[in-house]
């Protein structure tokens, strides 16, 4: 029973908290001011298909 | 900054990004199934589970190619209800030795877990064969056709090597005897002391009502009449049980 | 010489399903081989019938490759009709059994077929046709490969074939959607790795130098698609001339492993590839670009990474250990949050451009495809909770909420998807009948909700009567009384698919028509203004 409970106990504490905060870092990098313009532009890829 | 380009470099690059989505897909995967194959109390510890013997498994086989698991489980739940209505609730052991399992996913029809032993193997063949003759608000479907498609125990030796290739503990003396444990298994009249050790609690029978030959109908009832009736619930320890 | 590769190849392999045929270890797969035979014979006849001589005419490398596409979308409707019919008929025989005719057409062989039909052979062929459509447009590059996007497409059909006689003959693994044996999955994997190079080929020779997001939900759903596929599938056949295999996995492993696949069968085939439908199709319709391009970043990384924790809930209450269900039921509620995100993505796209959906009705297919998105990714989780689903399991609550999001999402989306490709594809100034398409949302709106509806109600109607007591603690019902209380529900049912097939069939005969170059005179649903009435 031993690793059952050693992983319990990390996915209870550590893990979450790491995974918790590589979201929010996601989020925030994603979310960034500097990347506004360049999603726009890829935003926009759809509308320039007219030949390859 | 450097590190603020890293999600244009996944943007740009097709590889990375196949990768990259690779690796996040495992994860989930790899923590939910991998530990069901080491921690060893995710089988309880039981008394009774056997392989199937050939003509169970030949059923078995036969309710597969039909596709009973889309309406009937094979998974009592730990409710009062449910409990009553079928049993004791399905443990994990009990299907060790399906390959594969057969839980199934929905009721259209009753669960099957336990369905072994409650009717008799004429109720079985009247139902399969004309449900509505036996409970008039049944939906199933006919399987009248099993009655007359004779079951060749030629070759069947090699059902139970592809079991023991995925882990299903059959013996040399098992496989051997295979095509024989089949046809003895429909035989009321066959010496089947031998069949009775190999396969505790196996039950013999003619059980088609046809004694002529040995035919799909018979297979299915077998397996039908040994669901849920192999596990030893008086030395089953419940505690120790629990995950 | 044109197709002469081609035709070696496909006599080869004709050659080798007449051997499959002639020693073959079973009877159903002896029946299968001889059908893998007769399709490929055919096949081998028309590429003879179609051999030229003359030297090859170069192929324009500048232009987008749009003949597998075309076929592509043809396929689509083609299968959605069958799909959907043999779905009519099977809610027919639960209303009344005696619909079924054994062995071939029992509900227990007919439900695979409906079942891979419209998730496989109609949601499958939508997949590979738009995601071809829309990776070389927003890449500006030609398919890679060159022919390969064509073994993909015959490949792919020759797999719903194979599959779908197999079931009829009774040759399935019990896997639910998973059901071919193992040859099947072998061929499957082949092509779908063909697949695979040739979309990702086409990534790798783009022109714009960024990916557009709809690519990486179509990438996600190809590489996790392989992935389930093969693990799903491990088996040990009794016979390589035979049809039976038994899995690698056995009991509690087994049964998560395919829940595993089967619930992200549902997450990657039909929602994240469906949702680089999204990702394309709605901006193009309503000619804006998404609501928020970070948002879809988000959208995706957590998407793809939840959906695979969210399996065990199919298990709940089962033998498996109580530790897999709650972390099942925690990203199940956790996975409502990307889903609505998407949602919303999707949604506000129309922001500035609402006018629209009284206008255009392909518009307003794709809303209402993803409004039923967002609905049944709030029914999701809340079915996932363990006190819910232990009412909801096993009961037709669990066919009323795919079904929501099968025709409604899946269905609606795809729909919208044809109608915007189909006149591009030929050329077509416009679609035959855009009234039609008015016709078509209707007749889906109306039968969606028909469905759900009667499942819902006759879901938790079951659900509750299995487990109600009387004053004394016994068992109300019996298990028969719950049946014979479903049928007129099972009957609704009936007709409500019946509506949603009525519109498929109406979408065909317009698909059919616009591919012909016909054009319906009609009066424009862009809505005239009304005439201004005196005041009185």
């Amino acid at each position: 029973m031993e690793t059952y409970t050693a992983m319990r106990h990390f996915a209870d504490s550590w893990g979450l908290l790491g995974m918790t905060v590589f979201f929010i870092g996601v989020v925030l990098f994603t979310l960034r001011p500097g990347s506004k313009q360049h999603a726009d532009a890829a935003a926009r890829i759809p509308f320039e298909d007219d030949k390859p | 900054m450097a590190l603020m380009d890293k999600h244009a470099l996944i943007e740009r690059n097709a590889t990375l990004l196949l990768v990259g989505s690779f690796l996040v897909v495992t994860v989930g995967g790899i923590v939910e199934i991998a530990p069901l194959f080491y921690l060893e109390n995710t089988i309880e510890k039981v008394e009774g589970m056997r392989p199937y013997s050939p003509l169970e498994l030949a059923g078995r086989n036969i309710y597969i190619r039909e596709g009973c698991y889309l309406c009937h489980s094979q998974m009592i739940r730990p409710f009062r209800d449910e409990v009553e209505r079928y049993g004791h609730y399905s443990l994990a052991a009990e299907s060790m030795y399906d390959h594969p399992f057969q839980w199934g996913s929905k009721r259209t029809g009753p669960d099957l877990a336990r369905v072994g032993d409650r009717y008799s193997n004429e109720w079985h063949v009247q139902h399969l064969s004309d449900p509505r003759s036996v409970v008039p608000e049944s939906i199933m479907p006919r399987y009248a056709f099993l009655k007359d498609v004779p079951l060749s125990p030629k070759g069947f030796s090699t059902q139970l090597v592809a079991n023991v290739d995925v882990g299903v503990p059959y013996t040399k003396e098992m496989i051997d005897n295979a095509e024989a444990d089949l046809v003895a298994q429909a035989n009321p009249n066959a010496d089947t002391s031998a069949l009775a050790k190999r396969y505790p609690k196996a039950k013999v029978g003619d059980f088609d009502g046809n004694p002529q030959q040995v035919t799909e109908m018979d297979a299915l009832v077998a397996y039908l009449q040994m669901l849920g009736t192999l596990v030893d619930f008086s030395t089953y320890d419940e505690a120790a049980g629990y995950r | 010489m044109r197709y002469g590769t081609e035709i070696a190849w496909m006599t080869l392999a004709t050659f080798l399903a007449l051997l499959g045929a002639g020693f073959a270890a079973d009877a159903p797969f002896r029946a299968h081989m001889w059908v893998l035979f007769a399709v490929l014979a055919i096949g081998t006849i028309v590429l003879l019938r179609n051999v030229s001589f003359e030297p090859e005419q170069p192929v324009d490398q500048s232009a987008y490759m749009d003949g597998p596409i075309r076929y592509g979308a043809i396929a689509t409707v083609f299968w959605a009709v069958v799909g959907l019919l043999v779905g009519v008929v099977i809610a027919l025989q639960l209303a009344f059994p005696d619909l079924n005719l054994e062995p071939w057409f029992n509900f227990g062989r007919m439900r695979p077929l409906h079942t891979s039909a419209v998730i496989f052979a109609f949601g499958g062929n939508a997949l590979i046709a738009t995601s071809f459509y829309v990776v070389q447009r927003t890449c500006r590059a030609r398919l890679f490969g060159g022919n390969l996007a064509w073994y993909v497409f015959w490949g792919y059909q020759l797999f719903i074939v194979m599959a779908a006689t197999g079931y009829l003959l009774g040759i399935t693994q019990s896997r639910e959607y998973a059901e071919p044996e193992w040859y099947i999955d072998l061929f499957l994997t082949v092509v779908w790795v063909a697949y695979l190079a040739v979309f990702l080929g086409t990534i790798l020779k783009r022109k714009e130098p960024h990916i557009y997001v709809a690519n990486w939900f179509y990438l996600s759903f190809i590489v996790t698609i392989a992935m389930l596929h093969v693990v799903n599938n491990l088996a040990v056949p009794t016979s390589f001339v035979g049809s039976k295999s038994y899995s690698l996995f056995s009991g509690v492993q087994d049964a998560l492993t395919q829940w595993w696949y089967g619930h992200n069968a549902v997450g990657f085939f039909l929602t994240a590839g469906f949702l680089g439908m999204m990702y394309y199709f709605i901006p193009k319709q309503v000619n804006r670009p998404v609501y928020s391009y970070r948002l879809s970043i988000i959208h995706f990384w957590s998407l793809i990474f939840m959906y695979i924790w969210a399996g065990p809930h199919h298990l709940h209450y089962t033998a498996l250990p109580d530790w897999a269900q709650t972390l099942g039921m925690v990203f199940s509620i956790m996975l409502w949050m990307p889903s609505w995100g998407g949602m919303i993505n999707g949604l506000m796209t129309l922001s500035g451009a609402w006018d629209k959906l009284r206008t255009d009705p392909i518009v307003r297919m794709m809303v209402t495809a993803v409004a039923f998105y967002g609905m049944a990714t709030f029914e999701g989780p809340m079915m996932s909770i363990k006190a819910v689903n232990s009412l909801s399991h096993y009961t037709d609550w669990t066919i009323g909420h795919v079904h929501s999001g099968a025709l409604g999402w899946n269905g609606l989306i795809s729909f919208g998807a044809v109608y915007f490709m189909v006149p591009r594809l030929w050329n077509r100034e416009r679609l035959y009948s855009v009234r039609m398409v008015n016709w078509h949302f209707w007749l889906a709106t109306l039968g969606i909700v028909i469905y759900a509806a009667s499942m819902w109600v006759s879901g938790i109607m079951q659900g509750l009567m299995w487990r109600e007591y009387d004053e004394q603690g016994f068992l109300v019902y019996s298990f028969a009384e719950s049946v014979a209380a479903m049928h007129p529900y099972y009957v609704m049912r009936a007709l409500g698919g019946a509506l949603y097939l009525s519109g498929v069939v109406i979408m065909a005969w317009n698909i059919l028509m616009t591919i012909r170059g016909y054009q319906r005179e009609e009066v424009p649903t862009t809505g005239t203004t009304p005439a201004l009435q005196p005041a009185e």
